[in-house]
């Protein structure tokens, strides 16, 4: 097992949230099960071009189907399609549905626009746009394990809020506020990139996460207001 | 008959033939433009900021010094996607085959309206001027992407005329597609043969009249997503721009538009194109396989009808395109439901295709190369839209260059090598003489190496994160390892592109030089084998009456191993 780990962290970047590895599982298990049929039928069609190629005196078979292997490759694929949305369902709802996100320790809003990253915390009085809000560009920093409730808005056309790190992304669409939690799992500093075309500076508008322990986290709190 | 004269008859023409051979032109000329593009945007990628001086020339605000500027690797990625999408796969699949082969393979004449199949091909080139006037105004051409979302396209602040045009080119491009369709559907149902049922169509043609289906009830949604924008653009409507936005510190007087009714719309035709680009490639393959296996095809009514139900389940998707919008979650989840529900008479087609090969009598001829080619790479096409489907692995794939690689997966490594089959296939019948055979698979296999070569390495580019439509990925720290492997695909993009003048050199000196191909060069079942090559005007020298199914090969008890459609077997 060691052994794909290994290859998992050279192809995806080495997870940081609470849903990561949730999502990279169901990565891996629809790895393993296309993996499978991609062999299946690539082999079966090697095989048959080699095996089958026409020679003098062995006629091809007259045959129009059969009605039992339609119906098994027919019904075979659709329960596994069936497991793997009810898979995917789990994780979906746990990430996405309202009812199911934690009660966040903290929230943030990120407003996007041409080509940076607004972010704003509510400050000790918990509401945004009050006196004692705390606002960076481009620096986000989050507590390690706790839930963190992330607003996102855009000023002017729609960006993606992406880290790859925390597998999360979430549209920034102008006229529609969204959120979207997250809970980071280890200390570290992340790239944000841009997902969604937004202009001529759409490449380079990135973002930094840096998550640290909540003593830290609001130590850097203080200190960004204080700064201001 | 008089001659109608050289312009009536090859210009203005109202012959299917005439007019699928024009759009076969065209659509292969507008394939090699965006080609074009694609290998700029490939030089930026493998080498960025590296300069390409004989560039400065042709594109001195583009590419000032011979290097390249964010906004025009913004319209290159644009454009590239555009004239593939709209003025090469759609025409060359949907528009040259299409009408070429609809009446020859159902035994009528023409079309059932053969002034409108005129005007269908003759708003193409008008389109496409349209869409390509925006290379000469102002700012250039269109720049916010293939999907033109708004508010990016929607305001003049953000996009400058070239989107304009190009939102009005594919209102009339869509257009030639609705009268098109209108043919075609109207022409299966009215004018075949005598004998001819609905289940001895050949499949190519159960394809085109899915298609043909999507594309009537697809099409207007798109043309009404694209007035709503050039009145927002033009006039100052508020269609598609919410309240509050503020560009370039200045507030905007728009109110009231939503940016997600155009994801809505947009996707409402775009993903059913996303099958109209591929249903009559699967046609194709399905007659190409059984012809060169020499056997019946493996489940007619298996693979027709799910023909059919990917057409009809294909309007049920549009939405998994916007999973990660802010769209409402639970709708995420039907969207992912009908996703999953696609893949299975996908899965019926591609099982139905072995089980042609098994025990067949295989001929390895370059039609039969690309059909072959076709499955290969549409598996990975197919099994990498799993991922996407799932909506927690999706979050972290959409947008990436995950996405990039299963698209060309499926509309070049589908539909091109189903278009590769269809044109090395019907060639004879088209022009009367064969190609090439021995550059023919050349040509298949260095395409095969170099397809494979640049859009593998894209799967992997999107599982570490690297989103698509950037023009430097080096910006991010996480990316820079990719430099190497960016290369390497440039390298292999460039091999592909010089491959395809093997191809045109192959096409252009075999409609001169090559060997004559009589009416039946591939011993094959189906109508239009029964005329000469190519066929005169009015086709069939008398209406053929059909006796048997489309692949009857290898029958017992006969002396050849095909029997016409128009035979007669006791």
């Amino acid at each position: 097992m060691s052994h794909f780990h290994q290859t998992a962290e050279m192809l995806l970047p080495e997870a940081a949230s609470t849903y990561a590895p949730q999502v990279d599982r169901l990565f891996w298990a629809i790895l393993w099960i296309t993996g499978f049929f991609f062999f299946l039928v690539q082999g079966a069609l090697l095989l048959f071009v080699l095996v089958y190629r026409a020679k003098p005196g062995r006629p091809a078979a007259y045959l129009h189907g059969n009605t039992l292997v339609e119906i098994i490759w027919t019904i075979v694929p659709a329960v596994i399609l069936l497991f793997l949305t009810l898979a995917s369902q789990k994780v979906w709802a746990e990430i996405r549905f309202p009812k199911q996100m934690p009660t966040p320790a903290v929230q943030v809003e990120i407003l996007a626009e041409q080509f940076a990253w607004n972010i704003r915390y509510p400050g000790p009085d918990n509401q945004f746009n009050t006196a004692d809000d705390i606002t960076t560009i481009n620096q986000l920093h989050l507590p390690v394990g706790e839930p963190v409730l992330i607003k996102v808005l855009s000023k002017d056309v729609i960006h993606s809020f992406f880290v790859p790190e925390f597998r999360v992304k979430q549209d920034a669409v102008p006229g529609l506020p969204t959120q979207v939690w997250v809970q980071a799992t280890r200390a570290g500093q992340f790239e944000i990139r841009c997902a969604e075309l937004c202009g001529l500076g759409h490449y380079r508008m990135r973002g930094f996460v840096t998550t640290e322990p909540a003593v830290n986290f609001q130590e850097w709190l203080a200190e960004t207001k204080a700064n201001e | 008959m008089s001659d109608p004269g050289f312009i009536r008859k090859y210009i203005f023409s109202t012959d299917h033939k005439v007019i699928g051979i024009q759009f076969l032109f065209s659509s292969l000329i507008f394939m090699f433009f965006g080609g074009l593009l694609a290998m700029l945007m490939r030089w930026q990628l493998g080498w960025p900021g590296s300069p390409l001086p004989f560039m400065e020339k042709i594109a001195p605000a583009g590419m000032p010094g011979g290097i390249m500027v964010p906004e025009y690797y913004n319209m290159l990625f644009t454009m590239h996607g555009s004239i593939m999408i709209f003025f090469g796969v759609i025409p060359l699949l949907v528009g040259a085959f299409g009408n070429y082969l609809i009446p020859l393979k159902i035994g009528a004449p023409d079309m059932a309206f053969p002034r409108l199949n005129m005007l269908s091909y003759w708003l193409f080139p008008i389109a496409a001027a349209t869409v390509l006037a925006g290379f000469f105004v102002e700012g250039g051409a269109a720049a916010s992407g293939w999907t033109a979302y708004p508010p990016l396209s929607g305001l003049k602040e953000t996009m400058g005329p070239g989107q304009t045009l190009w939102a009005a080119g594919v209102v009339i491009l869509g257009f030639s597609s609705i009268f098109g369709a209108v043919n075609y559907v109207a022409t299966i149902i009215n004018h075949r043969a005598p004998g001819m049922s609905f289940h001895r169509l050949p499949i190519s043609i159960w394809a085109m009249f899915t298609t043909a289906v999507l594309t009537l009830l697809a099409t207007p949604v798109l043309a009404a997503a694209m007035i709503l924008l050039l009145l927002d653009r033009c006039l100052g409507t508020s269609f598609f721009l919410p309240a509050g936005m503020i560009v370039d510190g200045t507030p905007l007087a728009h109110a009231g538009g939503q940016a997600l009714l155009w994801q809505h719309l947009f996707w409402f035709y775009s993903h059913p194109a996303v099958y109209i680009m591929i249903l009559p490639a699967m046609g194709f393959v399905s007659d190409i396989l059984p012809n060169f296996s020499r056997k019946p095809i493996f489940g007619y009514k298996a693979i027709s009808y799910s023909a059919v139900t990917i057409g009809a389940v294909g309007f049920l998707v549009w939405a998994h395109h916007m999973f990660q919008t802010g769209m409402n979650p639970t709708l995420g989840t039907t969207f992912m439901v009908s996703t999953m529900a696609v893949a299975v008479p996908t899965g019926v087609k591609v099982f139905s295709w072995l089980g042609t090969l098994w025990r067949g009598s295989i001929r390895l001829t370059t039609p039969m190369l690309h059909a072959l080619g076709f499955i290969s790479m549409f598996i990975i096409g197919g099994l990498t839209g799993v991922f996407l489907a799932s909506t927690p692995v999706d979050m972290y794939m959409h947008d990436t260059y995950f996405v990039v690689g299963h698209l060309h997966y499926v509309l070049f490594g589908g539909s091109l090598f189903g278009a590769f089959a269809g044109i090395t296939y019907w060639f004879p019948k088209m022009f009367g003489r064969k190609m090439n055979d021995r550059w023919g698979k050349t040509h298949f296999w260095l395409t095969f190496l170099f397809f494979n070569g640049v859009m593998f390495p894209m799967f992997i580019l999107g599982l570490g994160g690297m989103p698509r439509r950037i023009y430097d990925y080096t910006q991010y720290a996480g990316l820079v390892h990719f430099a190497p492997l960016n290369r390497m695909m440039s390298v292999s993009a460039f091999c592909l592109m010089a491959t395809q003048l093997l191809f045109a050199f192959n096409f252009f000196r075999s409609l001169f030089k090559g060997e004559k191909a009589g009416p039946n060069p591939w011993e094959a079942t189906t109508l239009e084998w029964e005329t000469p090559s190519p066929p005169p005007h009015g086709n069939f020298a008398k209406t053929p009456v059909v006796h048997c199914g489309p692949y009857e090969y290898s029958v017992p008890g006969m002396k050849r191993d095909w029997q016409m459609q128009t035979e007669k077997h006791a």
